[in-house]
């Protein structure tokens, strides 16, 4: 957004300078104090606006960008040390992004506040793009939407489809508490065969990879481990607790929803502050191109008007001596 | 599965000290946890960072407050231990999915396919098959893999079946736990760690996961706190009216009777 406005800026001060000439003519005999309405004026003026409003925006940005680093320290170390929480899992329910379910549903993850880069036009991309993979005749795909941007985006065209909305997750520190009452105010709600999780993950500061997690109902998670494959082996582990296998793997499907979705938001909001911090720095930077140009063209046009002025005092000087 | 409420990390020894020291430093301080070697004894040293003003975060709530101080106390005692596992994200390795891609690539041939969580896990190792000597445990948490890849002799879980104990050659079992205390033996160390629900996975491989939600090491828990918390709930669930809590005062007294005897026990 600071960018565009700052591209804006410079687009619009190009006609300018190829007018300072005439306007220079035009407007010698006044001096630089008065008539703040001489074509020449008005140019050095507009510039010198033009500079301070760039110069505010360079400061805000860096200040923006200072602050983004600053939280993404904080949230950093929270976001790996639960990377350990959804590994279990998938050590035993392995990894099945491609089941074939009747009742699939995206929770799609995002952030509250704009200005991030491009995390979460990429999220509602790929959750578009799963929407599309997993239609088909008898099957239904909902949305549950966490993030002020991405239900921006998406109630354009899949109203109907959004099934939640969730946002304001990061007006108190986040916290598994906070993630486990929301991941099971959604089961609630939501019928499922199959969840799927998108959020970027924080691979880096400059680089967020997209991903998606996959969590399965029991019903679907008994199906799958009768028929063999991955989750073929799930029947030979034994069951402790709990009077029935399907409690326990309801229970099971629930907490790993709980983590990975705590992991997620954890790795999303990461994301969010690392591309901010990358966006603000940009910006900062291209303000500061640009204050260099404008500094150069306020230079030569205040030059070149003294130069006239100087000219036409000589001249009109040596035209009364000769 | 029970849940464990704020109210249940009252019983911390160190709570008052730790609370105020938060409270007063968490806003706009960097902590950094400093173990005396000797005695084991934690220290905060309180580090000053320049702020910038327009940074308006108000301190967290005293609830999460709790919520923090075992795990900042847990990260204290456990910073000596084996702790790869929480940072060591192997990313891309080509184990993804591939029917899942190439459906992908069929309807969506524009944009790249989303990794998968299967991308960024080290595969485990497959059966052996001898029993191994030792087993290999992983004991998370959602704010930290308290124990990652270590190998003890024999861990015991509170199972809701109750206490079992769990050696390398272990059968497979998925187990859902109950409050109470989880202790490593290594050799001749054991360390108990008094944990609120979760599940365990023990593999064939003697791999063990246990994930759990809370967990504090015993030697951290205030008796005085745990008496007082259980007359409370007991009192709590004499006078509940509704269900909801009635179930709240219940596991209330759960919790804290199971704190009970795992400082007596």
């Amino acid at each position: 957004m600071a960018m565009a406005a700052l591209r804006r800026e410079g687009r619009r001060f190009a006609p300018l300078i190829s007018h300072n000439p005439i306007n220079a003519v035009r407007s010698s005999l006044i001096s630089e104090d008065l008539a703040p309405q001489g074509a020449r004026f008005v140019s050095t003026q507009i510039v010198r606006t033009r500079m301070k409003s760039v110069k505010n925006i360079q400061k805000i940005t860096k200040a923006m960008k200072m602050v983004a680093a600053s939280k993404l320290r904080a949230i950093q170390t929270r976001a790996e040390n639960s990377r350990g929480l959804w590994q279990p899992f998938t050590a035993l329910l392995g990894d099945t992004p491609s089941v074939d379910v009747k009742k699939n549903v995206i929770v799609t993850i995002s952030s509250d506040k704009g200005l991030c880069g491009g995390i979460n036009s990429t999220s509602v991309k790929i959750s578009r793009a799963i929407h599309k993979l997993s239609s088909g005749p008898e099957k239904e795909t909902k949305y549950v939407v966490l993030g002020e941007k991405a239900k921006a985006q998406l109630i354009r065209d899949s109203k109907k489809h959004i099934e939640l909305s969730i946002t304001e997750l990061q007006k108190n520190p986040l916290n598994y508490t906070q993630v486990a009452v929301l991941a099971d105010d959604i089961l609630k709600n939501v019928e499922y065969d199959a969840l799927r999780i998108v959020y970027n993950k924080f691979a880096s500061v400059v680089s967020f990879m997209p991903t998606m997690s996959t969590v399965l109902s029991p019903e679907v998670l008994e199906k799958e481990a009768e028929s063999g494959g991955k989750l073929g082996e799930l029947d030979s582990y034994e069951i402790e607790g709990g009077e029935t296998k399907a409690e326990v793997l309801q229970n099971l499907s629930e907490f790993q929803f709980g983590c990975f979705l705590f992991n997620g938001i954890l790795e999303n909001a990461c994301s969010e502050q690392g591309a901010r911090m990358s966006a603000m720095d940009s910006s900062s930077r291209n303000a500061g191109d640009m204050l260099d140009r404008l500094t150069l063209t306020y230079n030569r046009t205040r030059q070149a008007s003294i130069t006239t002025e100087l000219t036409e005092i000589i001249s009109g000087a040596s035209a009364l001596e000769g | 599965m029970h849940v464990i409420r704020d109210d249940n990390v009252d019983s911390l020894k160190v709570y008052d000290r730790v609370c105020t020291v938060i409270q007063s430093t968490v806003k706009i301080y960097d902590l950094e946890i400093d173990e005396d070697g000797e005695d084991g004894e934690e220290s905060f040293e309180v580090r000053k960072k320049r702020v910038r003003p327009c940074r308006t975060e108000r301190p967290p709530k005293r609830s999460t407050m709790l919520r923090q101080a075992p795990r900042l106390l847990a990260r204290a005692t456990s910073m000596m231990k084996v702790r790869s596992f929480s940072t060591a994200d192997v990313p891309a390795t080509p184990t993804a999915d591939s029917s899942f891609i190439d459906a992908w690539r069929k309807v969506i041939p524009n944009i790249d396919p989303p990794n998968t969580p299967l991308a960024f896990m080290t595969p485990r190792p497959s059966t052996p098959t001898s029993i191994p000597s030792k087993l290999t445990v992983n004991f998370v948490l959602p704010y930290q893999s308290e124990l990652s890849g270590k190998e003890v002799d024999m861990v015991i879980i509170p199972a809701t079946t109750g206490q079992m104990g769990v050696l390398p050659g272990h059968v497979a079992t998925i187990a859902e736990l109950k409050p109470g205390v989880l202790s490593v033996h290594e050799g001749n160390d054991v360390s108990k760690y008094f944990i609120s629900s979760g599940f365990a996975f023990i593999h064939a491989n003697s791999y063990a996961d246990i994930i759990a939600v809370e967990a504090v090491p015993i030697d951290r828990i205030d008796p005085n706190l745990v008496q007082k918390g259980l007359a409370e709930f007991t009192q709590k669930l004499s006078t509940a009216n509704t269900e909801s809590e009635k179930a709240e005062a219940q596991i209330g007294v759960d919790v804290h009777s199971a704190l009970n005897s795992a400082l007596t026990g």
